[in-house]
Order: C-alpha cells, then sequence, then structure tokens
C-alpha cells in the first residue's frame, strides 16, 4: 500500500477539521494519523485528494466517519489484567471508604472499559453508591456504549481476561448471548453517564476519585498530554487515583509532582498533594 | 549490482521477525561491534506478558545497552530497542517512537509491516530493514515500500530459517537486496561502517 496523501495535504485537512467543525487534531502525533487517513482514503475508495476534502468539508455524515476512523477506537474489556487485579486489590478498597463514589473514564470508546470496571465495582458491593462517567470524543461509539452489546467472538477472550483479573464469577453471568452478540446486564449500564468530551477543548465537568484515560495519550504530542493530564488533575479530589495505558507515563508532565506511582508496574498514581 | 548497495549513510535498522526469530536474534546481536553509529529496533511478534523477559534477555548477551521503545522517546544511535507487545510501533518524522493500539494487521501487533512502512517515510535511503524466519508475511509489504523509497532489505537465507515462509515470501515477492545466513546478517551490519 502506498500513501497517498503527503505530509501537507494531512496539515491541509487538519485545518478544515478546525475551520469548518471546531474540531482541533493539529497537536496529534502525526504518524498514527497519516496511516489512518490515508486508510480511510483507500477503504472509501477516493479517487483524489481534492474530492476527499471536498466530501469531508460539506457532508456532516461523513465528517463523522473520519473522525471516528482516524482516532483509534480499539478496545477490550479488562484490557491488561494484571492492571485490574491492582485496581480491584488496592484502588478499590480506598474507594469503598467513601459514602459516593465518582469514577471518570476519558477516551472510554465503546465502552468495555467501563463495563469492566462496573462488574469489579459490584462484585465489591460498591456499585451502588457509585457513578461512571464515560466520555469519548466520538459520539458513534457512545451510542454503542448506551446498549451494552458486544460480538460475541470477543468473549472467549474478556473472560479469560477478567479470571486473570481476579474475578471469581462465572462470566456469562454478567450479560446473555444472542445470535453473534452478547448484551451485558443493563444494572451495569444503568450507573453510567454517559457524554461527548474532547479533551482538547473542553473542560473539567466535576470532582473524581478515580480518573481512567488509558491509551488515548498515546495519539496527543507532548503538549497537548500535559494539558489533558492538567485537566485531570483539576477533576481529581486529593488522594485519587489516576490511572493511564500500559505504555503512557506521567514522568514527563508538570503534574508529575504531585503523584506517587502505585508499588507495582501499572500505570496507577495516587495524588499526594 | 549497483542498486544492491547502501545508498546512504544507515540511521536505523529494523529487525522483523516472528515464529523461530528469536534464536537469530540471539545469534546477531551478540555479534555485533559496539558503538556502531547506528539504532537497532527489534519488531517480533510474542506474548503480552513477555515484554521485560525479552528486554533481559538480550541485555545479558549484548554489548549494547537493549531497552524497550517507549512513545515520544528520541531514537538515538548505539541503542537497541525493543517494540513491545499488543501495540503497534510507527516512527515519527523527528525520529520519535509512537505508539498506537489500532487493529491488528496480519494477526500480528506489533506488525512488522506497520513499521516498516512508517520507517520508510522517514528515514527513507538511510533506513535497513531485516526479515527473520516466521510463519507469515507480516513485513513483505513493509519491505516494498521500503524499496521503493531507497531503503535496503536483508532478508534471511530460508535455507537457514526455522521457519522459512516469511523469509520465503519476501524473496517471492523480489523484495530482497540481498539474502544472508545469521552469521552473515551480523557481518553485514558489522562492514556496514568500515569505510569503502
Ligand atoms: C484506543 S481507544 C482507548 C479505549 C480504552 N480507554 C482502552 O484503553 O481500551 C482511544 C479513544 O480515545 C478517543 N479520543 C481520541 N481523542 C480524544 C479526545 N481529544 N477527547 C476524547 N476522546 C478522544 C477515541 O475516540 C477512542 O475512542
Amino acid at each position: 500500500m502506498e500513501f497517498e496523501i503527503n505530509d501537507e495535504e494531512i496539515e491541509i485537512l487538519l485545518q478544515d477539521l478546525l475551520d469548518n467543525y471546531g474540531y482541533d487534531f493539529t497537536d496529534y502525533s502525526r504518524a498514527s494519523l497519516k496511516r489512518r487517513i490515508n486508510r480511510l482514503f483507500m477503504l472509501d475508495k477516493f479517487p483524489s485528494f481534492s474530492l476527499f476534502r471536498k466530501q469531508i468539508q460539506t457532508d456532516s455524515t461523513y465528517f463523522r466517519r473520519f473522525v471516528e476512523e482516524i482516532t483509534v477506537n480499539v478496545t477490550e474489556m479488562f484490557r491488561d489484567p494484571a492492571f485490574y487485579r491492582t485496581v480491584r486489590e488496592e484502588v478499590l478498597p480506598v474507594l469503598a471508604t467513601h459514602p459516593f463514589i465518582r469514577i471518570w473514564h476519558a477516551g472510554c470508546s465503546t465502552g468495555e472499559e467501563v463495563y469492566s470496571m462496573a462488574i469489579m465495582l459490584q462484585e465489591a458491593g460498591l456499585l451502588k453508591k457509585s457513578l461512571l462517567y464515560a466520555t469519548d470524543l466520538n459520539p458513534g461509539v457512545l451510542d454503542r456504549l448506551r446498549k451494552g452489546i458486544f460480538p460475541l467472538r470477543f468473549i472467549k477472550q474478556y473472560s479469560e481476561n477478567y479470571i486473570q483479573s481476579g474475578g471469581k464469577e462465572d462470566f456469562s453471568r454478567y450479560y446473555t448471548a444472542k445470535y453473534d452478540w452478547a448484551k451485558f446486564d443493563e444494572q451495569l449500564a444503568a450507573k453510567m453517564v454517559v457524554a461527548t468530551h474532547n479533551l482538547v477543548s473542553d473542560r473539567s465537568f466535576n470532582e473524581f476519585q478515580l480518573i481512567f484515560c488509558r491509551n488515548v495519550l498515546i495519539y496527543f504530542d507532548r503538549n497537548l498530554q500535559d494539558r489533558a493530564l492538567q485537566l485531570f488533575d483539576e477533576s481529581l479530589d486529593t488522594l485519587g487515583f489516576l490511572a493511564l495505558g500500559a505504555k503512557e507515563q506521567l514522568k514527563y508532565s508538570s503534574i508529575y509532582k504531585k503523584y506517587r506511582q502505585l508499588d507495582n508496574k501499572d500505570r496507577i498514581w495516587r495524588k499526594i498533594t | 549490482m549497483a542498486e544492491n548497495h547502501v545508498k546512504a549513510t544507515p540511521q536505523l535498522i529494523v529487525i522483523g521477525g516472528s515464529a523461530g526469530s528469536l534464536e537469530v536474534i540471539l545469534k546477531v546481536i551478540p555479534a555485533l561491534q559496539l558503538h556502531l553509529p547506528v539504532a537497532i529496533l527489534l519488531v517480533t511478534h510474542r506474548k503480552p506478558s513477555n515484554d521485560d523477559i525479552l528486554v533481559d534477555l538480550l541485555n545479558t548477551k549484548s554489548n549494547w545497552p537493549v531497552k524497550e521503545a517507549e512513545e515520544k522517546e528520541p531514537v538515538l544511535p548505539h541503542y537497541i530497542y525493543v517494540a513491545p507487545a499488543d501495540y503497534h510501533l510507527l516512527l515519527e518524522k523527528d525520529h520519535s517512537f509512537s505508539l498506537d493500539v489500532s487493529e491488528k494487521v496480519n494477526y500480528s501487533r506489533p506488525s512488522i509491516d506497520i513499521t516498516f512502512e512508517s520507517a520508510a517515510e522517514v528515514y527513507g535511503p538511510s533506513l535497513v530493514a531485516v526479515l527473520l524466519s516466521g510463519a507469515n508475511a507480516d513485513g513483505v509489504e513493509g519491505m516494498k515500500r521500503i524499496r521503493r523509497l531507497g531503503g535496503y532489505c536483508i532478508v534471511q537465507d530460508p535455507a537457514t530459517a526455522d521457519v522459512e515462509y516469511m523469509p520465503a515470501q519476501a524473496i517471492a515477492q523480489g523484495v530482497a537486496n540481498t539474502i544472508l545466513s545469521p552469521e552473515g546478517i551480523a557481518q553485514f551490519i558489522n562492514e556496514l561502517f568500515t569505510a569503502g
């Protein structure tokens, strides 16, 4: 496969998105954007860059598809089981001491991460007093989250992850299978507050004891990473927890000094001041 | 065979491998001379839980410092970087690494194709790629791109490969500049920087 859309054209598209729709991707890492944009260009068989550009500019339905395709929405339940085990064993007991628990999943995609957390809260007897705020830039993925319906073919992997994360129940009690789909228990979704939120341009909207932002910052440049982390810092209670993806770091950001990493290799930090 | 010369001073060597490649890597890496002015990046298919094990193992065998490639980290000469499992690894124009969790390609994450293609875009003729033993064709498309953008492609001699499918595919599709045994690969890299 050849890259048809060159660096200059990528910049033109990013500027268009900003001018026409107010979506700012200019502080995203370019290598992934370039690959995703070229992939979409090929997939949708555009004959030329100018037609591609025009479609994005004039057709807001296509613009939505464009944004959904260039931002990577791949996710999993109990992704990195050891991470979830740490949440279960070290974070939940602290959350349990609060009368009311608020958790923010920023960049939650289709919600597999949020359902994983809701399951763990339920098992710890904490779901009743919890709210899980699920936000993402893409309205499309959030529609899927609300339905709580995931492809059945992934469930085997998810239940293996669940067991490795320390889950003791029969995973099948959390969903009903129908044709190729697994629909998750509506009691889980009942505790989720779902809204679009853009980490580039939207502000802090509440205070939380735990914030997840996993596998989102890898797509941002260092500046934007730092801005997003400051937003999380503003939104996190003192002694609250910040959970990042398996390959994401706090150490390059300006908020680093206010946080202490938990004593294991998982990317979970506690706000100490 | 003018076209079979490395065209520019190599800045990055990307080595891709799948089933049967670890033993080759364990032959090539210890045989490298110290302080070659180039960065080496290993992209291999393996289980997510084995990240640290591979880095630790290579550190015991290599004179070069070996570390996992981290997102946004600048690519420096004299280092051997290992692509983390379960992420695609891309190169940015400013010669730093980027990670991506998008769909698997060729049933693989990291995909060798993705790293080869993105390194080709950034490094052009100063890229050398090596494709080792493996059971699928990941890496072949990437080598095509590398060739078009002036880079140099070494393919392991399938006769020396534990699983010959991957190098055999590369050769069948005509992307190899040269075909070498594991010893030959180490020697080739060592000689890249000797005058003449
Ligand atoms: C790879 S998914 C991560 C999903 C989940 N957190 C996980 O780790 O499996 C990245 C998500 O970040 C979202 N995203 C990207 N840029 C964003 C932004 N500026 N604001 C909010 N969400 C964003 C994407 O839409 C996508 O759903």
